[in-house]
């Protein structure tokens, strides 16, 4: 199988180093190393990583194959960095039994763009109603640990507590979308200042802070372990700082659109801007980046939500929540916290890839780059800067809030197992 | 003057002085022999209500015709929601009609400011109600009527409400009628008090240009209006207060209530009245009640604006037009 020598790239924002890869492996780390019959690749000022991986994707495959499909998000992932993808398990058929699951994994193979690791329904039909077959989906070929009913909160406080101590056997993970649904009835963006004068519903604080604060007592109260998915609020971030300390086993989750983004954008009724958890306020989000930072939230997850043209282009009522995040999120997180002095390249690694492979158990990715180990990598170029252009999305969706924004950072390569899945920026 | 009609709160003062100046203009049409203007001859205004509002539909078809224009009523009510695409596909149609203004009424938030900055169509869009957001010309026939008896009809052209104290009671929360009189009111130099049950309040309420209260019987002895606001009986079921009998006794206006008020000041309601919950029929059938005047004067005030954000020709003015200028 063929070398590739990458020369003088900033090893985890370290010392510039070269790296050979032979075949799926990482065979060397050093400095001088030479090229042999290798490709070279010249990567002097650029940064490289081990491979990002997402925890929180939508890959709308099975059911809505207009917005996104299995290849199409993959190949989305592959652009922004990400050799791994959790798929959430909101599709059409829900993704509640092994055969969806194991239709989903099967699809992740055959792109080759990136490993997809579908997550499991915590009950039948999302509908919260009664548990679904999660020891049959972890036994599946997919392997499930991962279990959320994303989109819904497992709102049942008896449900939640079967489900959290039901996965014990398995070693899985509960990932929780925290939204207490009586709070949240007709909310369409945060409720605050902003929804008070744009009269539109409001998504209070409180519905998300009191869900968490309910979900870590009853994992402790269990014993089990809890995942809170894209966690948006100052008060949810001191909920789990407490948690945290006092040892109950809770790990979090921010999006890139938190860490950047404010409910004022919503003055515009673009429904671009229109996502659940919706857009807060900046004290939020200058918590949601110090907590990203100190550990409290321990990774940074995109909740790549994509939607097609027409679910956008109207009214802001009428409009589909979420929006794109795979092929943004570095980015994002280089000018959120990186330019900002909060994180190390190190810091970026930890968060994006080595603890979301853990929280997931995704074997393979996640792992150091060094000899012997797996060559899933990242190579990105910090200087660039560009104003993001959704014409140029891998995914299938456009539904960027950041167009024409000027991001930072670029992926320039991304590597499978040894094989390139994008070089100089474009897809292989 | 603006190109679109989207919130009160894009008013400058000057602006709305101006519609509250033309209005005048408009309301003397109404008591000619043919209560008609040529200003929009030959133009062409659809009625886009994709919500059910008999009165103010009404109230705008009068103004149209009045100002002569043609009329296209278009109700899609219930589609709007259910299916996001209509709002745009209709838009669109009406525009290869050559429609040349819009008024659109929608249960969504935010709806007509998408209509007016989205690109989909060219012609002026006037908001006559979105969802819990916003209704101008609402607020500006409540002006209008506050502004005949509080300063007077003709001594009142290039007046504005600097320092009339404004209280409004009832479901804030809800109430589109509420936020665009705190806007407007507030640019006309008006002091405006909130009152209702703490449930009905908006959480943000405190950047808003106004006073908040949670207690009636304070405010009113000094109000120069009194605005009662509707409040939709299945509030109750959503446990915004208990009973029917007790947001009547704490926020209701009867005549002890009414008693209590300056001799000059006013009792408004946007309409429909919930008699006997939210206002007394004693009360609402007073002199003191303007209910009936809001309604004749939202025909003006929507002839106004019509005229102004169409740029009637100086031609087809009203004759009395100058009284306007010299102010």
């Amino acid at each position: 199988m063929s070398k590739t020598l990458i020369r003088g790239a900033k090893v985890l924002g370290g010392e510039p180093q070269d790296v050979l890869i032979d075949g799926a492996t990482v065979e060397r780390v050093g400095t001088g190393i030479e090229a042999g019959d290798a490709t070279v690749i010249e990567a002097h000022g650029q940064i490289l990583l081990p491979g990002l991986v997402d925890l929180h994707t939508h890959l709308r495959e099975p059911g809505r194959e207009d917005s996104e499909t299995v290849l199409t998000g993959t190949r989305a992932a592959a652009s922004g960095g990400y050799t791994a993808v959790f798929a959430m398990a909101n599709t059409f058929p829900v993704a509640d039994t092994a055969g969806v699951v194991e239709q989903v994994y099967r699809l992740g193979k055959e792109s080759g763009y990136c490993d997809v690791q579908p997550i499991g329904a915590v009950t039948v039909g999302l509908e919260g109603k009664k548990l679904a077959e999660l020891g049959a989906m972890h036994e599946s070929a997919a392997g499930v640990t991962v279990f959320s009913d994303d989109g819904k909160c497992v709102d049942d406080a008896v449900m939640m507590r079967r489900a959290l101590e039901y996965v014990k056997a398995f070693g899985g993970v509960i990932a929780q979308h925290a939204q207490e649904p009586r709070l949240t009835e007709g909310a369409q963006m945060n409720e605050g200042i902003v929804s008070a004068e744009l009269g539109l519903g409001g998504w209070p604080a409180v519905a998300e802070e009191s869900i968490i604060a309910r979900d870590v007592l009853l994992a402790e109260h269990v014993g089990s372990r809890v995942h809170i998915c894209h966690l948006s609020t100052a008060g949810s971030v001191e909920i789990v700082r407490w948690a945290k300390s006092r040892g109950i086993d809770v790990t979090a989750e921010v999006t890139p659109h938190h860490l950047l983004l404010t409910d004022e954008l919503v003055r515009s009724y673009n429904p671009v801007y229109k996502v659940n958890p919706p857009l807060r306020t900046e004290r939020d989000v200058m918590a949601l980046r110090e907590a990203l930072a100190d550990g409290t939230i321990d990774i940074v997850a995109t909740d790549h939500a994509p939607h097609p043209h027409e679910d956008k282009d109207c009214e802001w009522a009428a409009a589909a929540m979420g929006m794109v995040g795979l092929e943004t999120a570095l980015s994002v997180v280089q000018q959120t916290m990186v330019e900002t002095g909060l994180l190390d390249w190190a810091g970026v690694a930890d968060r994006m890839s080595f603890k979301p492979a853990v929280i997931g158990g995704a074997k393979g990715h996640g792992r150091p780059v060094s000899a012997g180990e797996p060559a899933n990598l990242t190579l990105v170029d910090p200087a660039y800067r560009g104003a993001v252009d959704p014409a140029g999305f891998a995914s299938r969706s456009r539904n960027t809030p950041y167009e024409g924004r000027e991001l930072p950072g670029r992926v320039t390569h991304t590597f499978l197992r040894g094989r390139a899945t994008v070089v100089d920026g474009k897809l292989a | 003057m603006m190109r679109h009609l989207i919130s009160a709160a894009d008013l400058t003062r000057d602006e709305a002085v101006l519609i509250l100046d033309t209005a005048e203009e408009m309301a003397r049409v109404a008591d000619r022999p043919i209560k008609k203007l040529p200003a929009l001859r030959g133009r062409t205004v659809c009625n886009l209500f994709f919500e059910d509002s008999t009165r103010t539909r009404i109230s705008f078809e009068a103004a149209e015709k009045r100002l002569s224009a043609d009329v296209i009523n278009f109700a899609a009510k219930g589609s709007s929601v259910s299916k996001g695409e209509s709002l745009k596909d209709t838009a669109q149609t009406l525009e290869a009609m050559g429609v040349d203004a819009v008024v659109i009424r929608h249960g969504a938030s935010g709806a007509p400011y998408r209509l007016a900055n989205s690109g989909w169509i060219d012609a002026p869009v006037i908001n006559a109600g979105d969802g819990t957001h916003q209704h101008p010309t609402q607020a500006l026939l409540d002006a209008f009527t506050m502004r005949r008896r509080l300063v007077g009809r003709d001594a009142g052209l290039g007046q504005d409400l600097a320092g009339r104290r404004i209280t409004i009671v009832g479901d804030v929360l809800h109430s589109r009628v509420a936020r665009s009189n705190v806007d407007l009111l507030h640019t006309l130099g008006a002091e405006v008090t909130l009152v209702a049950p703490p449930t009905l309040v908006p959480v943000g309420v405190e950047t808003w240009p106004c006073e908040v209260s949670y207690d009636l019987d304070s405010t009113l002895t000094k109000s120069d209006a009194v605005m009662m606001l509707r409040v939709q009986r299945e509030r109750m079921n959503a446990a915004f207060f208990p009973t029917e009998r007790e947001y009547s006794r704490r926020y209701g206006l009867d005549g002890e209530r009414m008693a209590r008020m300056p001799e000059h000041a006013v009792v408004m309601h946007p309409g429909p009245m919930v008699r006997g919950m939210e206002i007394t029929a004693e009360v609402a059938d007073s002199p003191r009640c303007t209910v009936i005047e809001q309604v004749a004067n939202g025909v003006s005030i929507r002839m106004a604006v019509l005229y102004l954000l169409l740029g009637g020709n100086e031609s087809d003015a009203p004759t009395t037009n100058t009284r306007t200028e010299e102010k």
